[in-house]
């Protein structure tokens, strides 16, 4: 059973999701990786503007391929999470709602997903072609100069995702692993 | 003696940066459907099945498995009968080039690691490893590596006296640490021997062997067997959701070494194992 989500996302539907939740996601999510983690906090700090308005944005941690001819973008798969937890925190206080990425995240991030009512998905890493073909549109909006680590808006169809941390703190990374093992045991 | 111009290097080099990129070798594929037909869990059962669908949807569009193409590692096999007229290694670079420019592949690199992190806009330098053999034959690997995987690697300086259990204690808390983060299922590479620079080159030189294949000696072949047999046993399985399918092969390299010494690297890769060569 799959959930259909929208993006950006409220509060009131990720309170909605569950860890281990299998859902479609339709909207507009912006991406962001290393370089722009730090140009954003570098803003933040600053009491700068940022580029994307993050009250309930989605942001999803990838350095798309480029665009052949016909196509809206380039093989597009999650990049590891955790090389964003440093600057996580701050954008969650800012209103951040959803990050899709894979691997884990840090006790910081986890303890400011549960306070800020956030969500962390996970999408198939190494799945770039298959993820691709869901996102109908793409945009660079900032950073050029970062080429594939620029900031692109990305509109997505029904991008198929799993919820990893709810707005809990529960975590699938965790649970799945116990669950899985505790059928061994039977 | 024979003669190879270096255009003909860099033509090799631009097809296979691509075939690598967009085709999943066949052994990989077919550990891939093998861990599928053992999984119980169904979760991992799907998450087995959305990648395999994402290497065929590849093969077929003619776009990246993966959107990471890599750090583009080549080997090289230089027979010594050879002479390559003009510069190999900036022939190599040049096939980088111009594969990742013409294959729409992803320009992963920075010029330093430290200071000034500017993409070079091009993907090189390549990684480049060469290896002088006998004979007329150049063969060249390029085995594009992604960072998730490669920066869960690791490197234990251990003790002689450490033993079979040192280097299995080691292994599996590598891959326990990695968790999710490699992009699971994963073929691990492990180096034992040599020295420490010498240990790390032979763990990525695994990643290179055909799935299914195994080390000559009985005794390591028996410790590939059991290594495997404990990280499926960790629980990870595919992208870490849990399940038995934690990796598709542990691969050990071997080479002698001090007396004093036995190193262990352990270079994760994912489940997007990617290898093409050619013999020039």
């Amino acid at each position: 059973m799959q959930k259909r989500i929208s993006a950006p996302l409220t509060r009131e539907e990720a309170d909605g999701l569950s860890a281990g939740d299998s859902v479609l996601m339709t909207g507009v999510v912006y991406t962001a990786r290393d370089a722009a983690h730090k140009r954003l906090t570098e803003l933040i700090q600053a009491g700068k503007e940022l580029p994307v308005d993050l009250r309930d944005a989605v942001i999803y941690y990838v350095g798309p391929a480029p665009a052949k001819p016909g196509q809206a973008v380039g093989s597009a798969g999650p990049t590891t999470s955790y090389r964003m937890d440093a600057y996580t925190p701050q954008l969650l206080d800012l209103g951040l709602r959803g990050m899709i990425g894979k691997g884990l995240r840090s006790r910081e991030v986890i303890d400011s997903i549960r306070k800020n009512h956030a969500v962390y998905f996970a999408a198939i890493g190494g799945a770039g072609a298959l993820l691709s073909a869901r996102i109908v549109k793409s945009e660079v909006i900032a950073y050029p100069d970062l080429g594939a680590e620029a900031i692109h808006r990305f509109e997505v169809r029904d991008l198929p995702l799993t919820v990893v941390i709810d707005t809990n703190g529960n975590n699938l990374y965790e649970t799945g692993v116990r669950d899985y093992l505790k059928t061994l045991e039977r | 003696m024979k003669t190879i111009p270096a255009a003909e290097i860099t033509k090799a080099v631009r097809r296979l940066c691509i075939e690598a990129n967009l085709r999943l070798p066949d052994d990989v594929r077919k550990a891939i459907a093998e861990g599928r037909r053992a999984e119980s869990w169904p979760v991992a059962q799907d998450v087995l099945e959305r990648i395999m669908e994402n290497f065929e949807l590849a093969d077929r569009e003619g776009i990246p498995i993966c959107q990471d193409t890599g750090l583009a590692c080549v080997f090289v096999e230089l027979g010594q009968e050879i002479r390559v007229e003009g510069d190999l290694s900036e022939a190599i670079h040049e096939g980088v080039r111009e594969g990742y420019r013409d294959g729409y592949l992803r320009k992963s690199v920075v010029g330093d690691p430290l200071f000034r992190r500017v993409n070079t806009g091009d993907n090189t330098p390549a990684m480049i490893s060469y290896d002088v053999v006998p004979g007329e034959t150049l063969k060249i690997t390029v085995a594009p590596k992604g960072a998730g995987s490669e920066n869960m690697s690791r490197i234990a300086m251990l003790k002689p006296s450490d033993g079979v259990e040192g280097v299995k204690e080691f292994v599996l808390r590598t891959v326990r640490e990695a968790g999710p983060n490699p992009c699971p299922p994963i073929v691990v590479g492990v180096g034992l021997g040599g020295s420490f620079d010498k240990a790390a080159a032979l763990a990525k030189r695994a990643l290179l062997r055909p799935v299914g294949e195994h080390h000559p000696d009985p005794d390591y072949m028996r410790l590939e067997a059991e290594l495997l047999e404990a990280v499926n046993a960790l629980g990870i399985g595919p992208q870490g959701f849990g399940g038995r399918t934690t990796a598709l092969c542990v691969s050990v390299e071997t080479c002698p070494t001090h007396i004093a010494c036995m190193p262990c690297a352990v270079n994760i890769n994912c489940h997007v194992t990617r290898h093409a060569s050619a013999e020039l």
